[in-house]
């Protein structure tokens, strides 16, 4: 506690809790960022209170990653105001180092040397004496659990604990800001859940954290408030329930035997599907057989649904009722965006599509495994 | 509000050092991190000492008895004392390579952006790694010297001479490394690092005066060799270790008057230059 309550003064940057005029530990106002003709961040706006969770979702490419890039300091915006921990990140770059930890998309560690050697070194160069640097690397290969290698070299590690390790160097100097970008990709259901309850346990203790993110699940589970990102821009933001709520309805959700059955199972879900939403509302996914439909009729238009699929002879595996997921919010949200994105033939678009079928396919797979 | 999770409460980081203290001791931190890597993956320096040794080997016994040196005539003996300096500052110029390929291989794995993250003195991720490799230099040259005893090679001038010898090759190598370090901050692979860092100094190290007096080239390649940075190291090593035949005839050129002072002004020039150019490329060093 007097360690930490020496960071505050060391920084002197927070804000005052419960105080309308100062923004939050994360503010980020405008930024754009071009990478020859792709515009990375087209504008970007955040704004996240201490102490909560701020979840970036977004499909490869959306500008998730340059987003934190731009707010670590690794690169300047071409516009654009970012202030994070008080600090602003283009004038004071190197103090807002002081005050951040980052996990980037790949675990940046050493691998030829220990988890120890690993985190003694990264203590040091946040300019921890050398005492302190080592004190803090065992307290952390305690608590991440990585006691027991951490004097062997990182290449012997596992994935889940490369990331672990890679996390607990991000969190040497308890940093009031972090954050943590795709940090659970790649990692099997086990190590995801383990490190969500790190992460939990961090932001219980008041650390606020921007975390990019595409899997829907995640983000419903650790962030207070999500932003969509799309092509650059935040296209939609609110707390998991008012996403869902703002995509509205209940779905329903047909598996049909055979394959060759999904066009006729197309045109009955889309006449019930929910006004507004078009034709376009019926979700295929041809691989699994499995048509989604948003849907405003509960209990009653599901058995007529049913009813509908029977009388043409069309065999069903499995339908069911259920609320909508963020997977749903986010296809609502991003469904046109990527077709536009088609349209115009750019390198970027052309392959968003099929990446977003095949990370669908892999939350799907992964939820499975989950339960 | 900052209520401490169930870990002990962390270290407070100490006020920036800032400045020269700073960059120092960041520099040692991250030289040692790459020393126990060295440690760690010895075949590199097993390897790296391969191609010296077998240079030493050709180029004496293969090629020793048809050079025909002036002032020597066709003395193998004299031959290999001749060429020993030139294989020394070739062996420490291809240390560029190493730390080419470390650098890019940082870059690769994300390691760069973390140092990027921290707040550490800005050079010191480069200037780490160039310590270290000039720590592998100076290992490579210890073996390489007791193997070029080993097949003949003498000193004919006092200790102090020949420690100012190695000075300036160890030098020259730490020069090249931030040539390195530049390369491996451009490129995006390390094995890109490698070749990148390699191919350009075979024609360095060969239009020179390494292996054969530049006295017998064509008259661009002559000049060009006469004032090869590469060129003022060999031939100030051969003075100071006593090596040059006794009538050699040295030739007219600035750097081969004065070589000793063209190799110490050369390398601080490239080091002043590279270091310069690679420290920038850091700063906004994208992955």
């Amino acid at each position: 506690m007097p360690d930490i309550s020496g960071l505050i003064i060391i920084n002197n940057h927070f804000s005052i809790p419960g105080s309308p005029l100062m923004p939050g530990a994360i503010y980020a106002e405008g930024l754009v960022k071009t990478f020859g003709a792709v515009r990375a961040l087209d504008g970007v706006d955040l704004d996240v209170p201490e102490g909560t969770v701020l979840g970036l979702l977004g499909p490869n490419g959306a500008g998730k990653t340059t987003a934190v890039r731009v707010l670590t300091t690794l690169i300047r915006p071409d516009s654009g105001k970012a202030v994070v921990a008080g600090l602003d990140v283009l004038k004071q770059p190197n103090e807002v180092r002081r005050s951040i930890g980052l996990s980037g998309q790949f675990a940046a560690i050493d691998e030829y040397l220990t988890g120890r050697e690993n985190l003694r070194m990264v203590g040091q160069l946040y300019q921890l004496s050398a005492r302190d640097a080592k004190k803090r690397a065992g307290e952390l290969l305690e608590r991440f659990n990585l006691a027991d290698a951490a004097d062997r070299t990182a290449k012997t590690y596992s994935g889940g604990m490369r990331r672990r390790l890679d996390l607990a160097a991000a969190l040497v100097v308890r940093p009031p800001v972090m954050f943590m970008d795709e940090p659970t990709t790649g990692l099997d259901p086990r190590n995801r859940l383990q490190l969500w309850e790190v992460i939990e346990e961090l932001v219980a203790g008041g650390t606020t954290l921007l975390l990019t993110t595409q899997y829907l699940e995640e983000a419903d589970r650790l962030a207070h408030d999500i932003a969509v990102v799309d092509h650059g821009k935040v296209i939609a933001r609110g707390t998991s329930d008012q996403l869902k709520a703002q995509t509205g309805g209940e779905r329903v959700e047909v598996v049909v035997h055979d394959r060759s059955e999904i066009s006729a199972a197309e045109a009955i879900l889309a006449k019930h599907s929910m006004p507004g939403t078009g034709p376009e509302g019926v979700t295929v996914e041809k691989h699994t057989r499995r048509l989604t439909v948003p849907v405003t009729g509960g209990a009653k238009l599901l058995a007529e649904v049913i009813r509908e699929l029977d009388g043409r002879g069309i065999e069903i595996d499995d339908i069911g009722l259920r609320r909508p997921t963020l997977d749903d919010v986010f296809i609502t949200l991003t469904g046109h965006a990527a077709e536009d994105a088609d349209e115009q033939g750019g390198a970027e678009g052309g392959g968003a599509t099929a990446d977003k079928k095949q990370k669908r396919k892999d939350r799907k797979q992964k939820k499975g495994a989950v339960k | 509000m900052t209520a401490t999770t169930t870990a002990p409460a962390a270290p407070t980081p100490a006020a920036p050092a800032g400045g020269l203290r700073q960059s120092v001791r960041d520099s040692l931190t991250v030289a040692k991190r790459n020393l126990i890597r060295m440690l760690r993956i010895p075949e590199v320096v097993v390897f790296g000492l391969f191609q010296p040794i077998m240079f030493v080997v050709l180029f004496s016994y293969v090629f020793g008895g048809s050079i025909n040196l002036p002032g020597a005539g066709l003395d193998p003996g004299l031959y290999r004392e001749f060429l020993m300096a030139g294989i020394f500052a070739q062996t420490v110029t291809f240390a560029t390579a190493g730390a080419g390929a470390g650098i890019a291989e940082d870059m690769h794995k994300g390691l760069i952006d973390r140092f990027r993250s921290l707040p550490m003195a800005r050079g010191a991720v480069l200037t780490g790694r160039t310590l270290a490799d000039l720590v592998q230099t100076g290992l490579t040259l210890i073996v390489l010297g007791l193997v070029a005893l080993l097949v003949g090679w003498r000193t004919h001038e006092n200790g102090l001479k020949v420690l100012a010898g190695f000075g300036l090759l160890l030098l020259l190598g730490y020069a090249f490394t931030w040539i390195g370090a530049l390369i491996g901050l451009t490129v995006r692979t390390p094995e890109a690092a490698t070749s990148g860092g390699l191919i350009w100094l075979f024609p360095l190290t060969f239009i020179s005066n390494a292996f054969v007096p530049s006295q017998n080239m064509p008259t661009v390649l002559r000049h060009f060799a006469e004032w090869n940075p590469f060129s003022a190291t060999v031939q100030a090593c051969r003075e100071l270790f006593g090596n040059l035949p006794p009538n050699y005839p040295v030739p007219d050129a600035w750097p081969m008057q004065h070589p000793a002072w063209a190799s110490l002004i050369w390398s601080i020039v490239i080091i002043a230059f590279f270091r310069t150019l690679a420290v920038r490329k850091y700063k906004s060093a994208t992955a």
